[in-house]
């Protein structure tokens, strides 16, 4: 190729690349800290047929994981919306998925919610079309999470604590503590796992308000320098004793039952999973407490499907639905009729569902902001953009 | 109609010629050159620090980010190390091979070995490295079982598992190519370096390699470039090991312009790869 005409083809992709990037510069940034305006649905329509929904796995089930979990099959008939779920493995996953603008409806832990409000990247949501709200706990609704200025933003969906996973058979003595899986000299060295996200962070982060006081950490999603460096360090240490972080769920399960993976933070789900194929798996939560998340159901902002992403939040809110969304993923749920739904009649006194004092050491996953979230106002605390670059520079070193 | 739309067009040289070109060149300029503009104008953006929104402001952080945090230089070095592993141990194992096929075996299995070399391309991409992901695994795995009687254990999921699921994945590339040019290669010319007194190694090294480098070229590029930028295959048998793709992969989503920004780094070596490679004149004799 001569090369003249190399140079004029890259004149010409440049150009093209620079309409392109004019055209498709978005308008709904909100750099200047305040929420996007977003109109809230006024009323409700009929279904378009189909909803679109990022979820975490084991949220949307219709009877395929297992044949008598199933929540969407009845939904589908008596609405005439079907399901498409996508599930993400992570909370950055899902915020990348719905700023896509594809999807309609999506169930937000804490460490995504405020960041697809500010995004604009999710519409409020106007709770009188949803009947089901009026039973959702009311120490969920119109939390830090879901909700802006009074502006309701979802609704809840269920929570639940980050677990110690460890398998009963080779982990002896059973596992109590968080140290477990931070101790250099551990004989499972290479078959402790760790979760593949920069919240992991947060992890370590809480092991060390028990270990390190004179840090001075008092809620995980807020560390000034300091703190956030000991924190990664403790990381640091840790990686010589990961076998393999997880993302994927369904090969997280398939480590626990093969034996590579022994110990590590989990999913009460992935446990259910990995007791359900025969392996000698248990989840606890550790004494220095844990990390854990508070869901919510949001509507996109771009949403095709509005009527159906509603309808679709109402049933998920229903009792039935969030009784067996909870059993199954192994969560309190947040409907307070769900309660006498569970199929184990003590599932709601198992998982806490209405006990303040056992969520007071669960932390629920936050986005971390430049703005200490512990309400220090002598330091500033680094904002999650780092905890991605810290997280991003650890895993490949 | 056609008739007269294909006389038409008989007439109109330019127009034919415009007619003929225009979707390719379109493809090649907007969808491939396009995307690669793109990917360099977005390097250099930046995001919104809460809401992850990409701000379209000339900014050079992500290069200092990626310049001055040696993580990134050692997962560079690393995937380059497997890349090149992975291009050496193919053509190691190609050479014979293709060999064996292009002047050994009979013409009528000629044509079977062919297709078997294909058949593994048949099964999807991810049937094969799950299924070397049982194969690893360490403690329960086929090769553990295998190889534990003469004392040999698995290398269980890092680095030399990566080497060893992409050396299968990318070997057919690597041997057809190889192939193609032995066919090409007349044997009188094997034979007469045989009469003239040389051993088979210096037959090999003298008169068979400098003609079938083009191949061994060729071969190159697809195992080089499929293994710069793969990341499902250490996602899944790396353990915790990471290659560029996966720090793409991992970016991607949180910080599109960084990923981008890490996404010129195998552009850049392809580019500096295939400039080594024309100024040995190998493509000209492709």
């Amino acid at each position: 190729m001569h090369k003249k005409r190399l140079v004029s083809l890259i004149a010409v992709a440049s150009v093209t690349a620079l309409i392109l990037a004019g055209c498709s510069s978005g308008s709904d940034s909100a750099s200047d800290g305040g929420v996007p305006k977003v109109d809230m649905m006024k009323e409700l329509g009929a279904g378009e047929g189909q909803v679109n929904v990022v979820a975490w796995a084991g949220y949307v089930e219709n009877g395929s994981t297992d044949p008598n979990v199933d929540w969407v099959s009845g939904f589908e008939k008596e609405t005439g919306c079907k399901v498409n779920v996508k599930n993400g493995a992570t909370s950055d996953d899902m915020v990348a998925l719905m700023k896509t603008g594809e999807y309609d409806v999506v169930s937000a832990s804490g460490d995504a919610s405020l960041r697809l409000i500010y995004g604009g990247d999710v519409a409020p949501v106007n709770t009188d079309l949803i009947p089901n709200y009026a039973d959702i706990f009311e120490n969920l609704k119109m939390q830090q999470w879901n909700s802006v200025d009074g502006v309701a933003y979802g609704i809840p969906h269920g929570r639940g604590a980050n677990l110690l996973a460890y398998r009963t058979d080779i982990v002896k003595p059973a596992p109590t503590s968080w140290a477990s899986v931070f101790d250099v000299n551990s004989p499972y060295k290479g078959k402790i796992t760790a979760y593949d996200s920069p919240i992991y962070i947060a992890d370590a982060a809480l092991y060390l308000m028990e270990t390190n006081p004179e840090l001075g950490i008092t809620y995980p999603y807020a560390l000034d320098q300091t703190q956030f460096d000991a924190a990664v360090e403790v990381l640091k240490a840790q990686k010589p004793l990961i076998g393999e972080y997880w993302g994927d769920y369904l090969k997280h399960v398939a480590s626990l039952k093969s034996g590579g993976t022994v110990l590590g933070t989990t999913w009460q789900v992935n446990i259910n999973l990995a007791k359900g194929e025969g392996s000698k798996v248990e989840g606890i939560k550790p004494v220095e407490g844990s990390t854990g998340w508070s869901d919510t159901w949001m509507v996109g902002s771009k949403a095709k499907n509005p009527n159906c992403a509603y309808m679709w939040m109402n049933h998920i809110a229903s009792p039935a639905a969030n009784a067996g969304v909870a059993e199954w993923f192994g969560e309190a749920p947040s409907n307070a009729k769900s309660c006498d739904l569970t199929a184990d009649k003590n599932h709601c006194a198992t998982f806490h569902a209405a006990d303040d004092a056992y969520w007071a050491d669960v932390y629920y996953w936050n986005t971390a902001t430049e703005a200490c979230l512990d309400g220090r106002t002598d330091v500033k605390c680094v904002p999650y953009a780092e905890w991605v670059k810290a997280w991003s520079s650890l895993r490949n070193s | 109609m056609l008739n007269s739309l294909s006389n038409y067009f008989h007439k109109k040289q330019r127009l034919r010629l415009v007619a003929l070109l225009t979707t390719p060149v379109l493809w090649l300029v907007v969808a491939y050159l396009g995307a690669l503009a793109m990917l360099l104008v977005t390097a250099f953006f930046t995001i919104d620090n809460f809401t992850g929104n990409v701000i379209q402001e000339f900014n050079l952080g992500n290069f200092q980010d990626m310049l001055t945090d040696a993580a990134y230089k050692n997962v560079v070095l690393r995937t380059l190390g497997i890349a090149i592993s992975v291009t050496f141990l193919c053509s190691v194992l190609a050479i014979p091979m293709a060999f064996y096929m292009a002047k050994i075996a009979r013409p009528h299995s000629q044509k079977i070995l062919v297709a078997l070399v294909l058949t593994p391309l048949w099964a999807s991409y991810l049937v094969k490295i799950y299924a070397w992901r049982t194969m690893l695994e360490p403690g329960s795995g086929v090769l553990d079982w295998l190889l534990a009687p003469i004392g040999i254990h698995s290398p269980g999921f890092g680095g030399p598992a990566i080497i060893i699921g992409l050396s299968y994945l990318w070997l057919p590339y690597m041997i057809l190519p190889i192939y193609a040019g032995l066919e090409r290669l007349p044997n009188n010319l094997l034979d007469a370096s045989g009469d003239l007194g040389a051993h088979n190694f210096y037959t090999f090294r003298k008169v068979i390699l400098p003609l079938i480098f083009p191949s061994l070229v060729a071969g190159s590029m697809f195992t080089f470039s499929l293994s710069l930028g793969d990341y499902i295959t250490a996602q899944i048998i790396g353990g915790k090991l990471q290659m560029l793709g996966n720090v793409v992969y991992q970016n991607f989503s949180i910080n599109l312009p960084f990923a981008a920004t890490i996404a010129m780094i195998p552009v850049s070596i392809m580019a500096l790869y295939l400039y080594l490679v024309r100024r040995t004149g190998a493509l000209a004799s492709m």
